[in-house]
């Protein structure tokens, strides 16, 4: 009898899906090296003009300003998210903690759009944010949210929190309770306990999370397309733009592919620069 | 002592914010959505159900519907049974190449949708397969594929091993141990794994903007459009619809399947 029943049955589909996938990323590949033959859906011959107009302060704006609004987005969903893991992690009541947790996942279900289209209604000139601070006194004309940086990284860290929550819990909740009453009986305070115990042992939970954070923002496209209004632009959009309006797949193709390029850099840059905040678990 | 107590409540209003900010932007178009007139003002004069009246009878979004129904019910269950299958063979057994694969498998959790989207549109029209459904579902599939092997290696990891050598132990093969002992354990896992599956396919937008032509459009990009051109509540109503459906499924999920488990939010026991 063989040891692994089963073992080419249950992982030829998964190979297939994989070369598929790995296929689609190639298309995308030898389409950023194929010169733009303009008119024509065709692409041309192969070259590596496309990405030396990536060059282009333009293009390196957008670049720029992509970087930045990821940068934001993970950094205030950490922020946003670590006291609600940590609520969802040590809630007493069940009712409580299924609460925190139906609410803090939802928006990750709901889609993009839908997302969208609420926080425009929240933040634009006659919505309800306007409203409200109008009828406070606070203001005396509406304020612009819209097609601001501020409501472009509001309404995404809307989106990556969940993410956030559940990578954070998962983490905080393989941390021994004992540890901290531990430092508690020892004479450390509620703050001391945290900031020395539980924050560093949370790390690898904190790594996951502002990683995928700055993934998913870079990834975000009708947030920034409707929220933005043309006024932020990330990559994505200039990727969909040059796409489906001039019909440039090549350039589109080759912006993609320095996007992904300069993810993965981002991402393993801030796993290096956490390495050192690593070992300290070890010990 | 009371410096706790003050920690606790601070920490207890901070969490309250937070929540807050979650639930605002659905609370805020609950409100626009029964608001009778088109343009949005707050607090709304007078309510009425005329938007989800509208927006049920307006055809781009039925038909979106439609394709999503069919999109979704062919990813996710190819998805969970591609997914399953991996999933286990990943638990239980050795193999050549099998952290590449699998990093592979997991990576469009990281790669942007757009691109993923791009590629399969470009793949499609070099293989002549752009504008059905078949590359809309290929593309599904492989976006919800990380989901669905999560939930299920996670279901794996918690099922105790003893159970199935006590059935080959009685004489079971290998196949009767699988039907009868360990999909029927992993059921709520591969429920939930589904269940997930089917949720973010339904929702996908990104990558489905690119990979469908008018033909096959979903209710996302239906949606997108939607917006794109007009200002008036449907989409208000529509998206409350969503927010119900999502959070009932949602609800449902936690009391059948514990979502905390699903998610490993929670040690378990």
């Amino acid at each position: 009898m063989s040891q692994r029943p089963f073992l080419r049955l249950f992982v030829t589909p998964a190979v297939l899906c994989a070369l598929g996938f790995a296929a689609a990323l190639a298309a995308v590949m030898q389409y950023s090296l194929r010169a733009y033959v303009p008119g024509s859906l065709e692409a041309g011959g192969f070259t590596l003009d496309n990405f030396a107009a990536l060059l282009r302060p333009l293009y390196a704006r957008v670049f720029l300003e992509t970087m930045w609004i990821c940068f934001l987005t993970a950094f205030f969903t950490l922020l946003v998210g670590y006291p609600l893991a940590y609520a969802l992690v040590h809630a007493r009541h069940v009712a409580l903690k299924s609460a925190i947790l139906v609410i803090a996942v939802t928006p990750l279900f709901l889609g993009e759009v839908v997302r969208t289209y609420s926080w425009i209604v929240v933040l634009g000139n006659n919505g309800f944010l306007n409203a409200v601070l109008l009828r406070l006194g606070l203001i005396d004309a509406p304020v612009q949210f819209m097609f601001t940086q501020f409501g472009v990284v509001t309404a995404l860290v809307h989106v990556t929190l969940p993410i956030m929550v559940i990578m954070l819990a998962a983490a905080l909740s393989h941390i021994d309770r004992d540890y901290e009453r531990a430092a508690a009986s020892l004479g450390a305070g509620p703050i001391r306990a945290f900031l020395t115990i539980t924050l560093p042992l949370s790390t690898p939970g904190i790594i996951a999370g502002v990683t995928t954070a700055f993934a998913w923002t870079f990834s975000a496209f009708a947030t920034p397309q409707l929220i933005g209004g043309g006024r932020v632009n990330m990559i994505s959009n200039l990727v969909y733009q040059l796409g489906f309006a001039s019909f440039n797949f090549p350039f589109a193709a080759s912006l993609s592919v320095a996007g992904l390029l300069l993810t993965f850099a981002v991402l393993g840059l801030m796993r290096v620069a956490a390495g050192p905040l690593e070992t300290i678990r070890q010990h | 002592m009371r410096s706790q107590s003050l920690l606790r409540l601070l920490g207890g209003a901070a969490v309250a914010l937070i929540l807050g900010f979650l639930l605002l932007p659905g609370l805020v178009v609950t409100l626009a959505a029964f608001n009778s007139r088109a343009i949005l003002s707050f607090p709304p004069e007078s309510w009425s159900w005329r938007w989800f009246a509208k927006a049920i009878a307006y055809e781009d979004f039925q038909a979106g519907f439609r394709n999503g129904l069919i999109v979704t019910a062919c990813a996710s269950s190819i998805a969970l049974v591609v997914g399953a299958a991996f999933a286990f063979a990943l638990d239980r057994y050795e193999f050549r190449l099998k952290r590449a694969l699998e990093t592979v498998l997991l990576s469009p959790l990281v790669v942007p949708h757009f691109t993923i989207g791009l590629g399969f549109l470009i793949l499609a029209a070099q293989v002549g397969l752009a504008r059905g459904y078949a590359v809309v579902v290929a593309c599904h599939v492989v976006l919800v594929l990380p989901f669905v092997l999560r939930s299920v290696y996670i279901s794996l990891r918690n099922l105790d091993p003893r159970l199935e050598l006590a059935a080959a132990s009685l004489g079971a093969p290998p196949r009767r141990v699988l039907t009868t002992i360990t999909v029927p354990l992993l059921l709520p896992g591969l429920v939930s794994g589904w269940l997930f599956a089917a949720i973010l396919s339904f929702n996908e937008f990104t990558a489905s903007l690119f990979v469908t032509s008018q033909r096959t459009q979903t209710l996302p990009v239906a949606l997108y459009n939607y917006v794109r051109e007009y200002a008036d509540p449907s989409m208000a109503a529509v998206s409350v619809i969503y927010i119900v459906v999502t959070a009932t499924l949602l609800i449902l999920a936690n009391v059948f399947l514990g979502l905390a488990k699903v998610l490993a939010v929670e040690q378990p026991r």
